[in-house]
């Protein structure tokens, strides 16, 4: 049984992702995974209908469905359809998220305790709210700076004034918000359209005409030019011939119907569907979703339709999500077998690490494949890609040591940096499209990858250190031989970081030298990289000559955290310098408490050795010898 | 003595020292762009000998860290004189040797472009033909002998001598230029405008447009507008004054203010330049930014401003030019766009930005001798790493190969890098 208790749950844990792969069953009949899979254009990209609903409620709310008051809940999918066909009813969800307590308070008294609104819950205050917001908008007067100076309550309410726009202009995003047959509406607008523009002609030419022609053509227009305005994403597709950036919002093509004449087939289509889903007959909604996909596999649109589908599958699959539940497990029974030395307790962990891995790799190089860029784009996937080293360079060490080390260093590393992803997350498309000077795969695909690389080594190193340091202060299990292995470990990977740290910087000198035109220009991302490797050269040298031993490596391991969590995110919160493009500062607490947290540590390493548990017996009585007390003979 | 002074300059323990100074250096400066901007954080923190801290208010400063310049040379003298005195060739240590030159051609190399870079803009509208790339920064007043039609005569003079004031002479021209005023930064001023001190002349556009003073800026992106009174005197007395400033010379500050006095002075052209004849001969007048000139002629044939569909995001910006070297015989268009610049002559032409509704583009033209230092010392560097790395792992490898052994046999390159093991009982400074 012990044997095989490594495979079984492996087996297990994979069995659960694998179960991801298969589609969510029709709801009440809907064939809603199809209409999730259809590609749309959003943020520059064409992205299925799923990732328009996840990315919209996880910036409204925070989450990707919506709880009901009756403790059922809504996939983000779900919800997009309500709120795109029956908005009535989509009103009533509670998917806004307000956090600041003033803004709360504005909202009445009766709702303190409740995180989330629905729209309706709004009504009566969004008046002066939307006033108040329009007013710090024209205050700034579109000035980034002055954006970056917001106070945390105009942050907020900055937030769910954008939230509620979005959800607006989602909520015409097929039809007009309120419409009731919208399939009928668009029949009797073409009819109208022929009578129509010859009643125009002829008064334009002075003759008699047909005045009820004449407006009922102008109503329709009118309402589909504040349709035109207002609805978002862009869903109707290129037609043939045209260029295939040429996406268009529902309301603008229905505008040049009236130049051509001729409906746009897609605009029918979702019209069919909008109108089966308010009269709740299924399978009126799957015939119009077949149809419309056929269209646009015989309209040069099929690779649109694939790119829809993928996404949804990679949505569906949900691989850093499960990833990062099996990190959580694997960093359990690393720390169980710390407390047993149970070796089946290890080889279970380290079967776990490799299936995380495994499913971390698959997304990360899904992620690649979608985009088709390389592992780091944004913030977002530079947690992604820190996560994914840590957990290879876990079980490299774990087959090497086989000291349950590896497995709770890539287990915390890989399910840390997975969280950090997800709250990147929440501030919208993660896939999102590159500014001009991105724009290059080849250093994106060096460049950051290397220094990404760097961060990863150095948190690497940085974790080891930290149990380096919490078992000899706080147990008595760090043995000489332990504390011999672990300062190795910590030296080779600090090596390591200064060899990838010192080439990244340096080809983002190159690059720098290309695009901009100087090699070097003290930019804070830059001088962040730098700080990495200067830190890095001074370990290295403290340590040839003799500055410094295992514990003065160890603390200085430690506080390279803090150096690399300033160069990863903390140059970004100082929103200033050409790579300011991922500037966030909710972040900031979580970034000042993890420091000071390290500079605990930092603390702890330095306290005499008569303090420390495995060392006790070791050490004399009062040390007279600080960790950094130079050793008698310096070498090179 | 000597030794004494050898050994300092040779210790390691130097190395270490210089180098967390120098990561608090590269760390106080990155905090205080914030505050002061990138230009002038690089001015007082990188570029300089001492870093100075001037209490609120206080007259006095005092140096609270030592500077990028001391910090780089002293780093440099260490890491010379340490290889030189212990220098002997190993195989093992053909990476460290390869590391440390790379490193000191990368300072090296870093010391010259500093010092002999020059950094400017070349501003062309679509259609229109440049010979002269601008300063960002730095501006000169230039007087212009224009009466030959084929020819100009320029005489241009450094805006340090308008600051120090006084009287110019100089044997190209036939006359002295006082300078009556100067404002190191300025703004357009009103008759009603409560400042205390205003610029205005009694000839040409001064006559018309006030400029008062503004505090030198700090800011991240910001240039000093300077404008200066400049009154033109013969032997027999004075022809006339003139303001001079940089508002109407650089770009977009006269885009600025030509757009903002334009319902008041519809008539006033601010970037046309400002004319007066002496002696029979024309002459122009104008404070600009310092021109660099090109044997050859940049023409802008069209420029690119890529959105992503449906969004505000550039994907990508590039200029059409042609280039006309009578020097060489070129004779070609050429496309620069970002992440590809254009090399031509010892300078390189990066696209830079752009003026509203895409009407022109902005290249940065940059010239520096050293330009090729980086890439030479980063290979050395990145090669020398690549082989400590390797004879690291290799020896690991061993290591791990004789793991049978009671204690790890450690190679000869990493015997001082590892501790004897701890013999229990024997007291250690861990």
């Amino acid at each position: 049984m012990k044997k095989w208790l490594p495979l079984i749950t492996a087996a297990v844990f994979a069995c659960w992702f694998l179960g991801g792969f298969q589609p969510p069953k029709p709801k009440n009949g809907f064939d809603l995974a199809g209409f999730g899979r259809l590609p749309v254009l959003m943020d520059g990209r064409v992205q299925p209908l799923d990732s328009v609903a996840r990315n919209s409620l996880l910036s409204f709310s925070g989450r990707s469905i919506v709880r009901l008051t009756n403790g059922s809940s809504l996939s983000a999918l779900e919800w997009l359809a309500k709120t795109m066909t029956q908005p009535e009813q989509a009103d009533h969800l509670k998917i806004f998220r307000i956090q600041h307590p003033d803004l709360e308070g504005v909202l009445g008294t009766d709702k303190i305790g409740l995180e989330y609104y629905s729209l309706n819950d709004l009504t009566h205050q969004w008046q002066s709210l939307s006033d108040q917001a329009r007013k710090l908008l024209n205050s700034e007067g579109g000035s980034e700076d002055m954006v970056k100076l917001r106070t945390p309550f105009q942050k907020d309410l900055m937030h769910l004034f954008n939230s509620v726009m979005v959800y607006t202009r989602l909520k015409s995003c097929l039809e007009p918000e309120g419409a009731r047959d919208f399939a009928g509406e668009l029949e009797l607008y073409q009819a109208s359209i022929g009578p129509g523009r010859t009643a125009l002609e002829l008064s334009q030419q002075g003759k008699p005409y047909e005045k009820e022609d004449e407006q009922r053509l102008a109503a329709f227009f009118k309402r589909y030019e504040t349709l035109s305005e207002l609805a978002y994403p862009t869903v109707i597709p290129p037609l043939p011939g045209q260029a295939r950036a040429n996406w268009n919002n529902t309301g603008a093509t229905l505008m040049e119907t009236l130049h051509s004449g001729q409906m746009h087939p897609a605009a029918t289509h979702y019209a069919a569907m909008a109108a089966a889903c308010q009269s709740n007959r299924p399978a009126q909604f799957n015939q119009a979703l077949a149809n419309y996909r056929v269209w646009m596999q015989e309209n040069d649109l099929y690779p649109a339709l694939k790119k829809g589908g993928q996404e949804y599958f990679f949505n569906q699959i949900e691989p850093f999500y499960k990833s990062m539940v099996i990190y959580v497990a694997a960093l359990l029974l690393g720390c169980v077998f710390w407390i047993n030395m149970s070796e089946p307790v290890r080889r279970t962990g380290f079967a776990l690490l490799v299936l995380a891995f495994v499913i971390h790799s698959l997304g990360l190089g899904f992620r690649m494949y979608l985009e088709g860029r390389p592992p780091v784009t944004n913030l977002y996937s530079s947690a992604i890609f820190i996560g994914w080293g840590a957990c290879l360079f876990g079980i490299f060490l774990e087959k090497i040591f086989k000291g349950g080390i590896g497995l709770v260093v890539a287990g915390f590393i890989g399910f840390a940096t997975l969280i950090i992803a997800h709250h990147l997350a929440l501030s919208g498309d993660t896939m999102e499209m590159l500014q001009a000077v991105l724009d290059t795969n080849l250093w994106l695909a060096t460049h950051v990858v290397v220094v990404t690389s760097g961060y990863t080594a150095m948190f690497v190193a940085g974790i080891l250190a930290i149990i380096y340091i919490a078992r000899g202060f706080f147990t008595r299990s760090l043995t000489p031989e332990a504390a011999r292995t672990l300062s190795r470990m910590v030296y080779g990977i600090v090596c390591f970081a200064t060899l990838f740290s010192f080439v990244g910087t340096i080809l983002g000198g190159i690059w720098a030298d290309q695009s901009w035109g100087r090699f070097w220009g003290w930019d804070p991302k830059e001088n962040g990289a730098l700080l990495i490797v200067l830190w890095n050269a001074i370990i290295l040298h403290a340590r040839w000559g003799g500055l410094i031993k295992d514990r003065g490596l160890m603390a200085m391991a430690v506080f390279g955290n803090i150096i690399t969590s300033f160069s990863w995110f903390g140059v970004n919160m100082l929103g200033i310098g050409l790579h300011s493009y991922g500037f966030m500062d909710k972040a900031f607490p979580w970034l000042v408490g993890f420091d000071i947290s390290q500079a605990l540590l930092v603390a702890l390493a330095l306290m005499p050795l008569r303090f420390w548990a495995s060392f006790k017996s070791a050490a004399p009585p009062a040390p007279p010898a600080g960790p950094f007390l130079p050793a008698p003979s310096p070498s090179h | 003595m000597m030794d004494r002074f050898v050994n300092f300059f040779t210790s390691l323990r130097l190395t270490v020292v210089c180098l967390a100074l120098a990561l608090a250096l590269v760390f106080a400066g990155t905090l205080a762009q914030v505050e002061i901007g990138l230009y002038a954080a690089q001015a007082e923190y990188f570029r300089s000998f001492f870093v100075y801290w001037t209490p609120k208010g206080a007259h006095w400063r005092i140096p609270v860290l030592p500077g990028g310049w001391l910090l780089g040379l002293v780093l440099l003298v260490n890491l010379l004189a340490a290889h030189i005195k212990r220098f002997h060739f190993q195989r093992r240590k053909i990476g460290l040797i390869l590391i440390h030159a790379g490193l000191i051609l990368l300072l090296g190399g870093q010391f010259v472009t500093e010092i002999f870079q020059v950094e400017s803009q070349m501003r062309i509208e679509v259609g229109d033909t440049r010979n002269y790339s601008e300063s960002g920064r730095k501006n000169e007043l230039a007087v212009m002998d224009v009466t030959d039609p084929d020819k100009d005569r320029v005489v241009a003079i450094a805006e340090s001598l308008l600051a120090k004031g006084g009287e110019i002479r100089t044997p190209e021209l036939p006359f002295r230029l006082r300078v009556e005023k100067y404002f190191p930064n300025s703004a357009p001023a009103g008759p009603m405008t409560g400042d205390s001190e205003k610029i205005t002349a009694s000839d040409g556009i001064g006559r018309r447009l006030m400029f008062s003073p503004r505090p030198i800026t700090r800011g991240m992106d910001a240039v000093d507008l300077p404008t200066a009174l400049v009154q033109v005197v013969s032997d027999k007395g004075p022809v006339g004054e003139w303001t001079v400033s940089t508002l109407f010379t650089r770009y977009p500050a006269f885009a600025n203010l030509q757009e903002n006095i334009g319902s008041i002075l519809p008539d006033v052209k601010v970037a046309a330049p400002q004319t007066f004849t002496f002696n029979g001969r024309t002459y122009q007048i104008a404070l600009r930014p310092v021109r660099y000139y090109n044997p050859y002629s940049v023409k802008l044939l069209a420029f690119n401003h890529d959105l992503y569909p449906g969004t505000e995001i550039p994907k990508n910006f590039s200029s059409k030019i042609h280039l006309t070297d009578p020097a060489t015989g070129d004779d070609r268009d050429i496309l620069i766009y970002m992440n590809n610049p254009l090399r031509f002559h010892g300078a390189t032409f990066f696209q830079a930005s752009f003026e509203p509704n895409d009407a022109g583009t902005i290249l940065q033209v940059v010239r520096n001798p050293a330009s090729l230092a980086p890439y030479v010392a980063c290979s050395l560097v990145a090669v020398g790493l690549i082989v400590q790395f390797l004879i690291h792992l290799f020896a690991f490898a061993r290591r791990r190969a004789q793991q049978t052994a009671p204690q790890p046999v450690a190679s000869a390159l990493s015997a001082p890098l590892l501790e004897p093991a701890l013999a229990p009982g024997k007291r250690r400074i861990v």
